[in-house]
């Protein structure tokens, strides 16, 4: 398994999106969706990042494939800073990072056949000129990547819309390995999907990665799948993460008081556990990530917090080894 | 709950005329619901549980939709032969429905005041002052802060959760004896999903309303419903109480979907069972058991008839052969 080798080192990634009011003025206010992130994912492990809607997982993993140019901080591939590249190296880096998406039907140009589909990553970078690859030679990868995903080679010729949600799911599956990337970046590929077909989804995401050394930047707001799946675990609030775990650990441990709040009120499939269960219920919404706040993010909703927590900003630290807290009830404000 | 039925459904089946043929949306469909009772119907997109309670309120669309047969029994009266004009009285008033997704169950042209004042005024006859202190009685019992001034608002104007407070309080504004609930909680987060379901238990006990749960979670229906029904390609195919389902679930499709899920409180085991294969298409289903190709305990009568629903002492049933005679005589 992870052999402790970094493979992609985020440091302080932050990206704030401007508000217009019209077309001609400057933007006054931002949208501060990712506002200093920091995690590292190690080579051959699964970094699940877990998180209600809004919190800022689905921007972290674009900035980190640069289809965001994040406002700061760096995104460090294989010791390259992905942020500091000249546009050509940034694409040929970028070759080892691959995405899947959320919504299979989206995600999917409906005029393109599955085989088109699974081949184009593979004829761009041709195009630049990165891949030396004979047309037969690519059929093959085509057709054996279908398969390795669970594909009969015989769709190759079929649109999307012949195919159901979990075999599009697949088909972009196929897609993001056909470079034979060693980062795959998950945004919520599960979530749309019947339970029947998720849990086969999250087998495959396994089998794949045993087979190939895969390692998975993994997004999901169902906690439990996060479980299943990961490594390590990162919880997300309103733009920051606030605790780090190894996934045992997290789940049996939780720290940070959202954590706790989230861990309690998913809800599980054992009426007998339900019926003991002390759910935390917590009051209001997830406030919108428009303004700085000059103390901890979660200040609003919490119900533990002290009187430093309005004025102080909390950092990540480690309460014990490998696991890391961004709350004051286990170091003080600095 | 009570033993006093309410709701009985019948041998219900809604048919959908495409171009490719005939789909069974729901076909053959019966179940009870008691006087505050909470009912979950469980199963995957497509397998016939929204259609199932757009039938019982008679809201299919026709044509491509049609009512083939069956009856629902409100009270022991049939709601699906009942003149348009008698069931307007029963929609909404003692049979009312909350929707998945409240941004476009809300009208956003109207105040949520408009909206609520015309439901309550139109079922309950009162007049428009009394009408709106109803609707800000139901507004602050669902939870919403300062429910004076939040009435006059647009739905625009609120967050997700807070619009499903609003749908809440709308839907039981005229008292319903039966809330029917259509993943009412499936667009929202996890935190907010624990605020609404804890909300609708609270004020369905409080007025002993009967809820039909309509989720694709299982979490949700182990936490919340007294009574399962699991629906499988427009049928259902297990029936019983919560604990004894979770607890020995007789159906092999119950089992693999209760399997199947990850769990948030334990290590799961190396590997996640998942049952094989895809959802049937519902369009010209063969009169099998719509199960036997991703099922492993499938025989050879599997594909020929579709089995019968086999009641056990506890309560449950089932439609499967492995526990009827003719299987086990070969």
């Amino acid at each position: 398994m992870a052999d402790h080798k970094i493979l992609l080192d985020v440091r302080g990634l932050k990206m704030h999106f401007p508000i217009k009011t019209s077309l001609f003025s400057r933007a006054k206010n931002y949208i501060y969706a990712v506002d200093g992130v920091d995690f590292a994912v190690r080579k051959g492990e699964t970094l699940g990042l877990v998180g209600e809607s809004g919190c800022g997982k689905s921007t972290t993993a674009r900035a980190v494939a640069q289809l965001y140019k994040p406002t700061a901080g760096e995104v460090i591939l294989n010791g390259k800073d992905l942020t500091k590249l000249p546009p050509q190296e940034m694409i040929e880096a970028r070759k080892n990072m691959q995405m899947v998406f959320q919504d299979p039907y989206a995600s999917l140009n409906p005029r393109m056949t599955a085989g088109e589909i699974i081949a184009e990553p593979i004829k761009i970078f041709q195009k630049r000129g990165l891949i030396d690859m004979t047309t037969e030679e690519r059929n093959d990868r085509v057709e054996h990547l279908m398969e390795k995903v669970g594909l009969s080679r015989f769709f190759k010729n079929r649109y999307p819309h012949e195919f159901s949600g979990g075999q599009r799911q697949r088909i972009g599956i196929a897609r993001a390995l056909a470079l034979n990337p060693e980062l795959i970046l998950c945004d919520e590929p599960v979530s749309a999907l019947d339970v029947s077909i998720q849990s086969q989804i999250l087998n495959l995401f396994k089998d794949l990665q045993d087979e190939f050394g895969l390692t998975y930047l993994f997004i999901a707001h169902d906690l439990s799948v996060i479980r299943y799946i990961s490594t390590r675990v990162a919880v997300m609030y309103l733009g920051k993460i606030v605790e780090i775990a190894d996934a045992a650990e997290l789940y049996k441990n939780p720290l940070h008081p959202y954590t706790q709040a989230l861990l309690s009120a998913a809800p599980i499939p054992d009426p007998k556990v339900e019926a003991k269960r002390q759910r935390i219920i917590l009051t209001g919404d997830v406030p919108s990530p428009d303004k700085q706040r000059p103390g901890c993010n979660f200040y609003d909703r919490c119900w533990k917090r002290m009187d430093a927590c309005r004025e102080c900003k909390p950092q990540l630290r480690e309460a014990s080894p490998g696991h890391e807290v961004s709350c004051f009830l286990y170091h003080k404000p600095e | 709950m009570t033993d006093e039925v309410i709701l009985q459904v019948r041998d219900l089946k809604t048919y959908f005329t495409v171009d490719e043929g005939i789909v069974k949306a729901v076909d053959g469909v019966s179940f009870d619901l008691h006087r505050g009772e909470t009912l979950g119907i469980v199963g995957e997109s497509g397998s016939g549980k929204s259609v199932t309670n757009l039938s019982i309120i008679n809201l299919i669309p026709t044509p491509p939709g049609k009512i083939a047969g069956g009856q629902v029994l409100f009270h022991g009266k049939d709601l699906l032969s009942m003149p348009p004009n008698e069931i307007r009285q029963i929609r909404g008033n003692k049979i009312s429905m909350i929707f998945q997704d409240p941004m476009t169950s809300l009208n956003p042209f109207l105040r949520i005041s408009t909206q609520m004042i015309e439901t309550i005024q139109l079922h309950q006859g009162l007049d428009q002052k009394a009408a709106k202190e109803k609707a800000i009685e139901m507004l602050k019992l669902a939870g919403i802060p300062a429910p004076e001034k939040r009435i006059d608002q647009y739905p625009h104007q609120f967050s997700g959760g807070m619009r499903q407070r609003v749908m809440i309080a709308m839907g039981l504004s005229c008292n319903p004896e039966i809330l029917i609930a259509d993943e009412p909680t499936s667009a929202l987060d996890v935190t907010i999903q624990a605020q609404i379901l804890e909300l609708i238990q609270e004020l369905t006990h409080k007025l002993g309303t009967a809820v039909i749960m309509i989720t694709h979670s299982l979490g949700v229906v182990a936490g919340m419903c007294d009574t399962i029904c699991v629906m499988y390609a427009g049928r259902i195919v297990e029936r019983g109480r919560t604990e004894e389902i979770f607890e020995s679930p007789k159906h092999p499709y119950t089992r693999g979907l209760i399997r199947s899920v990850p769990r948030l409180d334990r290590d799961t085991a190396e590997r996640l069972y998942s049952i094989p294969g895809q959802p049937p298409n519902v369009i010209d289903l063969p009169d099998c058991c719509p199960f036997y190709p991703r099922c492993d305990k499938a025989m050879d009568i599997c594909k020929k008839k579709y089995p019968p629903s086999v009641a056990f002492e506890n309560g449950q049933s089932a439609s499967c052969w492995l526990y009827t005679k003719e299987a086990q005589n070969g």
